[in-house]
């Protein structure tokens, strides 16, 4: 087995710089790569381009870049939980491109695959699809996408072990597995790093050939942006 | 009486069939779920990568690794599923969601539909909504007919940036039910109590009043 086990975040980030395209795992703040937005935070590297989702909220995840001005542009589909971010994007100080969450999904799939684009008809006829190549397919418009092209990919696992393999766990899976191989190198940490042979190959959900550096993550905060429950009969 | 969002939300699951594979939005949409028949057999998809969500979790049973696309902690029901967001959208994308209940700002008689963006006021993004209108072949919204400002919300056409072109087909608002055809709206129900002629006077867009038009059963 190709051992693919780093020591900490701050090895696993080896080669990070300004002016990179990072890419983000995470829904809201699910998922998120907590140990190296951390670690980016703390890091005086600027002018990124950052693929995520959403933007964290103002005191953690992407948030956190976002107060050091690490970001230049945001690549997201929703930004709704940060003021922060608006203040920014309003000023013109943060460059912001909205797509639509599935073609955001199917630009880091497309990179992972070796696809360069694409067409689907999400934001046919809107903003969106302004300047876009538009092309006609069983009677209905789709617009052309382009595959992303980034540095390093950060994502996080549930479980994995030292040859890479990933399992991920709930709906904290999200966009994590559509990062992994999308990028140049792919950073993945995990809440439980196991030796190869733990894991059963059938609950794989990725295989270690699209990740680069694998390490167990310190400490999940795993915050809850929005509690709700309901009362005990 | 108007109905409040409940109402309308219970309106709106009489829409919901056997077999059905459901896309709640959030706001009212996400109430449906509440008033669907418990003698049929739904599945919630929820696009950030879950099928078969269940009721919220009792207190202190929250799990931060399974919530809804409204970052709310969820529960999940027996023959859940979890999947990635690449797959949630082959399942949009691909038409295997049967239907898309979704909330809006603005509705137009051509069925296009707003609901992302006020220029220089509201910038959130349209997170998986321009996804689900522009494959979805059911959409229903589920909206005010109005506005805070008492303006109509059914217009001739959208006034803000829009999130999808002609893909509405029903319109489920507290003062009716209507459908989106090439003729414009079509009132099909009133809210109990509700006269023909105060949705008349709230409705901008083209609308066309059969000569019966029913109370809603709910």
């Amino acid at each position: 087995m190709i051992n693919k086990t780093v020591a900490n975040v701050e090895e696993a980030c080896q080669g990070v710089a300004s002016d990179m395209t990072f890419m983000f795992g995470g829904f809201g703040l699910s998922g998120i790569p907590e140990n190296a937005i951390g670690y980016l935070s703390k890091q005086d590297i600027y002018g990124l381009t950052c693929v995520s989702n959403n933007a964290g909220v103002d005191d953690f995840g992407l948030g956190l870049l976002l107060q050091r001005k690490q970001i230049k542009k945001m690549i997201s589909s929703y930004v709704g939980e940060n003021a922060e971010f608006e203040r920014q994007m309003l000023s013109g100080e943060l460059d912001v491109e909205l797509i639509p969450q599935g073609t955001l999904a199917e630009r880091c799939r497309a990179a992972q695959a070796g696809f360069p684009a694409f067409y689907t008809p999400a934001g046919y006829g809107t903003e969106v699809a302004e300047g876009k190549e538009v092309r006609e397919f069983n009677g209905k418009k789709h617009i052309l996408e382009y595959a992303f092209d980034a540095d390093f990919g950060f994502v996080k696992a549930w479980k994995g072990d030292t040859a890479g393999n990933l399992i991920f766990k709930g709906t904290a899976r999200n966009f994590n597995p559509n990062i992994c191989g999308a990028a140049k190198i792919t950073v993945a940490e995990v809440e439980h790093l196991v030796p190869v042979g733990e894991l059963d190959p059938n609950q794989i959900h990725i295989p270690g050939i699209f990740v680069q550096r694998i390490f167990q993550g310190v400490v999940y905060e795993k915050r809850i942006e929005q509690r709700t429950v309901r009362p005990r009969e | 009486m108007a109905l409040d969002k409940n109402g309308i939300a219970k309106r709106i699951a009489q829409e919901v069939n056997d077999g059905y594979y459901v896309n709640l939005g959030i706001g009212i949409p996400t109430l449906v779920a509440n008033y669907v028949r418990d003698d049929i057999s739904v599945e919630f998809q929820s696009e950030n990568g879950v099928l078969g969500m269940g009721p919220f979790p009792f207190e202190g049973e929250e799990d931060p690794d399974i919530i809804n696309a409204g970052k709310q902690t969820i529960t999940t029901l027996p023959g859940a599923s979890f999947f990635d967001s690449a797959m949630s959208f082959s399942m949009i994308r691909g038409k295997h969601v049967h239907l898309t209940i979704l909330g809006a700002m603005e509705v137009a008689e051509n069925g296009d539909i707003a609901n992302w963006k006020i220029p220089g006021k509201m910038v959130k993004g349209m997170g998986g909504a321009m996804d689900l209108v522009a494959s979805a072949e059911n959409i229903i919204v589920a909206m005010m007919h109005t506005n805070k400002r008492g303006e109509s919300k059914l217009l001739e056409r959208c006034s803000l940036p829009i999130t999808g072109v002609g893909c509405v087909k029903k319109v489920v608002t507290n003062l009716a039910v209507l459908d989106i055809t090439s003729d414009g709206f079509v009132l099909r129900e009133r809210a109990p109590g509700v006269s023909v002629e105060e949705i008349v006077n709230a409705t901008a867009g083209k609308l066309h009043v059969p000569d019966t038009v029913p109370e809603m059963n709910i």
